[in-house]
């Protein structure tokens, strides 16, 4: 553990998850020399997520298939990994450099900051959520224990139908248990997804076993001697449950960013080039509030992203202005989710559509939803169906146009009938 | 221990020890090959860890499933017979594989 201003770590990227090992990978693929120090709060080596709700979750891949890079990598590229250290306070100069302050009482020495801390899971403010059997899944340490415990219950309630709570409803439904996915709002995947698509997964998952109640007003979580036994409704229904997952969003970890002054808001903004109001500090990935980096996006538009691809595509562009080669980061967002044996895939950002066509193709169980704003498409979202997926994702970047008659045949290639721009 | 040798669209080759039942994409991602992006870390859905296999070795893998042959069609450079997605390719033993990455994945 470093811990004075004579052993200075250089760029200290506080949080060790996708957005900050890509930024120190990038790094160093930019030939960049200084030393870096990539600290994360947990107490393990640096791990991809998106699988803690699905493949992992099942049993299907081990921990170990998580980890990014080998020991060896880190130590080759002179990329210092610290683990289990939460920092609690900064002391920021002008200049960007500083002291970062670990719960631990290490005081860690910096160059210049990358703030990749992410976003926590919301919780849920009701009765008996602090009983034993209640659990939230966001990190590794949540999936251990939501695995351990998976073998020893049969009746799960999931609260949240965003795409956390279906993935996990959807691995523990697959895994024998009777689940009961319960959403406050009118349809699933509300934020993310098209009316068509959500009624299309409702109506998926509910035929293959979930439960799923819209409109769902959680009352309290009921317990039976010093444990979960049910979640009760509005209606005074409960629905029993030996293991209750909350899926109710996230919040951007801002409050060290705001502790040193930099401008937050809905996480921490920054510019096309992932520096911090300060200038000189970058921040990436979930916790970060940029400009919409869609090409053709309103002036001014700003976005937070939760996905894989803005921490990986944002961390690129801040390891390019933090080596003094500016560039601004453009590109189609898009994004994925796995719920049992259906492969959603987005592409796009489908706000401000004045126009859907829907593409299914029942026997081959394909189902896209195209979302078009004028004549442009902006986006789509494909159920098992990776090859409109991929033609709409191509599209959107160069420009091209798919006329949405010809698009509505499902028998009809979407890459046969998309048109470069003249 | 099975051998992956990774080469480069310049021609470039790495040698990587395996272990068996890693994918070729985790075995390229956590030793740092360059030319393997593997967004979505080996869900089959980003199509960003194609790879050229090596003739002789192409026809001894297992045959590949209809999702990954759909995604290859959208990787960023154009497929040939012998493309994979090697996040779909398991190490096994005594292999010993050898794969060309393409110009990009993106």
């Amino acid at each position: 553990m470093p811990t004075g201003p004579e052993g200075s770590a250089g760029l200290l990227i506080i949080g060790s998850s996708q957005a900050g090992v890509q930024l120190a990978v990038s790094l160093r693929a930019l030939g960049y020399e200084p030393p870096i120090t990539l600290l994360g709060d947990e107490n393990h080596r640096p791990y991809q997520r998106p699988a803690l709700s699905k493949e992992f979750l099942q049993g299907a891949i081990t921990k170990e298939s998580l980890i990014y890079r080998t020991q060896e990598y880190w130590d080759e590229h002179r990329i210092r990994v610290v683990r289990n250290e939460r920092i609690i306070r900064i002391d920021k100069r002008d200049d960007g450099s500083g002291v970062a302050h670990s719960m631990s009482g290490a005081e860690i020495a910096f160059d210049r900051l990358a703030l990749t801390v992410g976003a926590r899971a919301r919780r849920l403010l009701v009765e008996g959520v602090d009983l034993p059997g209640v659990l939230y899944l966001r990190n590794a340490d949540d999936a251990l224990e939501l695995k351990a415990r998976v073998p020893m219950i049969k009746d799960v309630v999931v609260i949240g139908g965003g795409f956390i709570g279906i993935e996990a409803a959807a691995s523990l439904n697959k895994m024998g248990r009777t689940v009961t996915l319960l959403e406050a709002g009118p349809r699933l995947v509300g934020r993310a997804v098209g009316a068509e698509t959500s009624s299309y997964l409702l109506d998926h998952h509910r035929q293959h076993g979930i439960d799923v109640v819209l409109d769902a007003d959680v009352r309290r979580i009921v317990g039976s001697g010093d444990r979960v036994a049910g979640v009760e409704l509005a209606d005074g229904r409960v629905v029993p449950a030996e293991l209750v997952l909350i899926g109710v969003g996230v919040i951007p970890n801002t409050e060290l960013a705001e502790s040193i002054g930099l401008e937050c808001d809905n996480g921490i903004r920054v510019d096309a080039h992932a520096l911090a109001s300060d200038g000189v500090t970058v921040a990436v990935g979930d916790v970060a509030n940029l400009p919409n980096p869609v090409p053709g996006a309103p002036e001014g538009d700003r976005i937070r992203f939760e996905s894989v691809n803005n921490a990986v595509e944002q961390a690129k562009v801040a390891a390019y202005a933090i080596v003094g080669r500016p560039e601004e980061y453009a590109g189609v967002p898009w994004f994925w989710s796995n719920q049992a044996d259906l492969k959603l895939q987005i592409a796009g950002l489908s706000a401000g559509h004045d126009l859907t066509v829907v593409r299914q193709d029942e026997a081959k169980g394909k189902y896209s939803v195209l979302y078009y704003r004028g004549d442009a498409i902006i986006a789509a979202d494909c159920v098992n169906a990776p090859l409109d997926f991929m033609a709409v994702k191509a599209a959107i970047a160069s420009g091209a146009a798919i006329p949405p008659g010809e698009a509505a045949d499902p028998a009809v290639q979407l890459k046969s009938i998309s048109r470069n721009p003249s | 221990m099975p051998t992956i040798t990774y080469t480069d669209a310049t021609g470039s080759a790495r040698v990587v020890e395996a272990n068996v039942g890693d994918s070729v994409m985790e075995t390229a991602v956590r030793n740092g090959v360059p030319g393997i992006v593997a967004e979505c870390g080996g869900s089959l859905s980003c199509a960003t860890c194609h790879v050229f296999v090596d003739e002789a070795d192409f026809a001894a893998l297992p045959p590949m499933e209809e999702m990954e042959d759909e995604m290859l069609w959208g990787a960023a450079v154009e497929r040939q017979d012998t493309s994979r997605l090697c996040c779909q390719i398991k190490v096994t033993d005594g292999m010993d594989l050898h794969v060309t990455t393409p110009e990009t994945q993106v």
